[in-house]
């Protein structure tokens, strides 16, 4: 860009040339970074897909960890049909479907409500902001008193079964989702909803013009309700133990890693094929994820 | 004024208004009972457990007598407890440091790509946030491995020393900022991208007929610009990374010798691993105080925005 600037005493042509050059060369650079930062970026998954084609054998040799002399799929064999790792799956899959649903059906319809101007609708955005803020690593304590307490005066168990989760996902998504949405539907025009009121639509039927031009926001705040409660490891692994209960990513990291015979090929295996619905909804809903992301936060 | 309004309404007009003011009140309890579940959820779920780990760090172990400010007085006296405050500091401070000048780099880089070929380097870029965090960090502990670590086995390729990465202390600490950079760099990315695209393009071309240098449109004009979403964005991962438990439990769980601990996984070992629940809510109550300052300026930040808009 500097060469640019210094030729443009000279002529109107060259001037236009180096611009252009300059440009060129701006780019160049701005490949050569990028390849560099994804290379870096995509490290690890690249390693667990290398080591989860290797056999425990080639693991454990001082050959090249970085290349597959012996590719196998034994560990995805091996791993697909252990039932405990079949119940972990299953469970994560149960769990995160049931609090997308939950946290949809009231996310959506606290999120809407601040279109409706009600006394309270500015002290809930703020409300609903700060409970977001509120991590989990500040809850779970008095969470799992409260569950101990809850079997102590009424015999209910709710400690070591997978669906307690269902409970408690919701303290992370519900704050979240409905904060993304209010910040989407915040960027919807109000005349939409007011023309609505003056062709003489009744609430029911201002959801139907509404709905479908807040779907994206909708769909982008599913996305997250989903990863999040795929993610979480800090409930599974503070409020279930038995085996038969645990969420993927718990399972995974407490009883494939026994000891210190480290099944790496299997742990990886698992860790690669736990991280696929995450990366597969967000492989072919890319969009939405990106625009959900920027809207909890710049729209406020 | 309103009296000749007034004066001239027909008993239809009147009639309508009445109903209007009807269907306001109306409107405003639909609303209410629509937020009724949510605030039910996070009454009974964020707001009652926040303040019930007060109660409960005031009291003994076996949660039988109430010791005041007992534990924290405990707590306080402790070399680790210290050692943990230290580590959390530095952990979150210089994560988000990193994470930001990460992604503001990065996010240059792909802005100065044509439009149709970004959309693939921010796709591919993203992947770290979007792989769980508990998976991603196993691939890294397993690229740490003490006896197999594959980042050793090209350092010994390159003749460099190997590294110890999770057996140094100091190693240790670089390796778990070092993971938590990379899971959180391209959500930085990503809105710093965001910002970046926001910022007018006749600005640039203003400054290039000055002459200025790409440093000084960086600094001048973008830094500017971008500033109220760089803080947002640095504050919320401040936030997120200051209660980090996934990448310090699973890489290091605290060690070697509690070197490594943050917060969450020094209460989480009180809690639930050591059984004594009023000390591990003591402990994740010391998050509070930098949690309610970051969302202060985060609340702030969003009003001035929304002030400027």
């Amino acid at each position: 860009m500097t060469t640019a600037i210094a030729d443009a005493g000279h002529t109107p042509g060259v001037r236009y040339g180096s611009i252009s050059q300059g440009r060129r060369r701006t780019l160049y650079w701005s490949y050569f970074f990028l390849i560099l930062f994804v290379i870096v970026f995509l490290t690890p998954p690249v390693y667990m897909f290398i080591t989860s084609l290797k056999s425990s054998a080639e693991i454990s040799a001082a050959s090249n960890p970085w290349w597959v002399y012996n590719p196998t799929l034994s560990n995805y064999a091996d791993l697909l049909t252990q039932k405990t790792y079949l119940i972990f799956f299953r469970n994560s899959a149960v769990v995160s479907l049931c609090v997308v649903t939950i946290t949809m059906l009231i996310s959506v319809l606290a999120a809407f409500s601040p279109r409706m101007k009600f006394w309270g609708s500015a002290t809930l955005a703020t409300g609903v902001f700060l409970a977001y803020l509120i991590p989990d690593t500040l809850v779970f304590i008095p969470l799992f008193k409260t569950f101990a307490f809850i079997h102590d005066k009424r015999g209910i168990e709710l400690i070591n079964h997978w669906w307690v989760l269902i409970i408690l996902l919701p303290t992370l998504t519900v704050p979240f989702c409905t904060w993304i949405m209010i910040g989407y539907f915040a960027s919807i025009p109000k005349e939409l909803d007011e023309a609505a009121l003056i062709d003489g639509a009744v609430y029911p039927d201002a959801d139907k013009i509404f709905i479908p031009v807040a779907l994206p926001g909708i769909i982008a705040a599913m996305i997250f309700c989903f990863t999040v409660s795929w993610a979480n490891f800090l409930y599974g692994l503070a409020f279930t133990t038995s085996a038969d209960q645990l969420t993927l990513p718990v399972g995974i990291v407490t009883t494939l890693i026994r000891g210190d015979v480290y099944a790496w090929g299997q742990i990886m295996t698992g860790a690669l094929l736990g991280a696929a619905p995450p990366l597969i909804i967000y492989a072919f809903l890319m969009d939405y994820y990106i625009a959900g992301l920027t809207a909890g936060a710049t729209k406020g | 004024m309103a009296d000749v309004v007034a004066r001239d309404l027909t008993l239809s007009t009147a009639h309508r208004r009445l109903t209007m003011q009807k269907f306001v009140r109306r409107k405003s309890t639909i609303a209410f009972f629509m937020c009724l579940p949510l605030i039910l959820v996070v009454a009974c779920l964020v707001v009652y457990p926040a303040f019930y780990s007060i109660s409960l760090a005031m009291m003994n172990k076996s949660m039988q007598h109430f010791v005041g400010f007992g534990n924290f007085a405990f707590l306080l006296k402790r070399n680790t407890f210290w050692m943990v405050v230290e580590q959390t500091v530095l952990f979150a401070v210089t994560a988000v440091i990193f994470k930001a000048l990460i992604g503001f780099i990065a996010a240059h880089f792909v802005h100065n790509l044509p439009a149709k070929g970004q959309r693939k380097w921010r796709g591919m870029l993203l992947i770290p946030w979007v792989i769980p965090p508990a998976m991603s960090t196993l691939a890294w502990f397993w690229l740490f491995d003490p006896s197999y670590s594959a980042f050793n086995w090209v350092f010994a390729q390159l003749g460099i020393p190997q590294v110890a990465w999770l057996g140094n202390p100091y190693w240790a600490r670089f390796a778990v900022i070092l993971v938590n950079v990379w899971v959180g760099s391209p959500f930085f990315l990503i809105m710093y991208l965001a910002a970046l695209k926001s910022v007018p393009e006749q600005l640039h071309e203003a400054a290039m007929i000055d002459g200025a240098s790409w440093w000084q449109k960086i600094w001048y004009i973008n830094l500017p610009m971008m500033s109220n979403i760089i803080q947002i964005t640095a504050l919320f991962s401040l936030i997120v990374t200051f209660a980090n438990f996934d990448i310090v439990k699973i890489l290091t769980n605290g060690g070697p010798v509690d070197q490594t601990h943050v917060f969450a996984t020094w209460a989480f070992n009180w809690a639930i691993s050591g059984n004594d629940i009023p000390l591990g809510a003591s402990v994740s109550l010391f998050m509070a105080p930098i949690l309610a300052l970051a969302a202060v300026l985060i609340l702030r930040n969003v009003r001035q925005r929304g002030n400027e808009a």
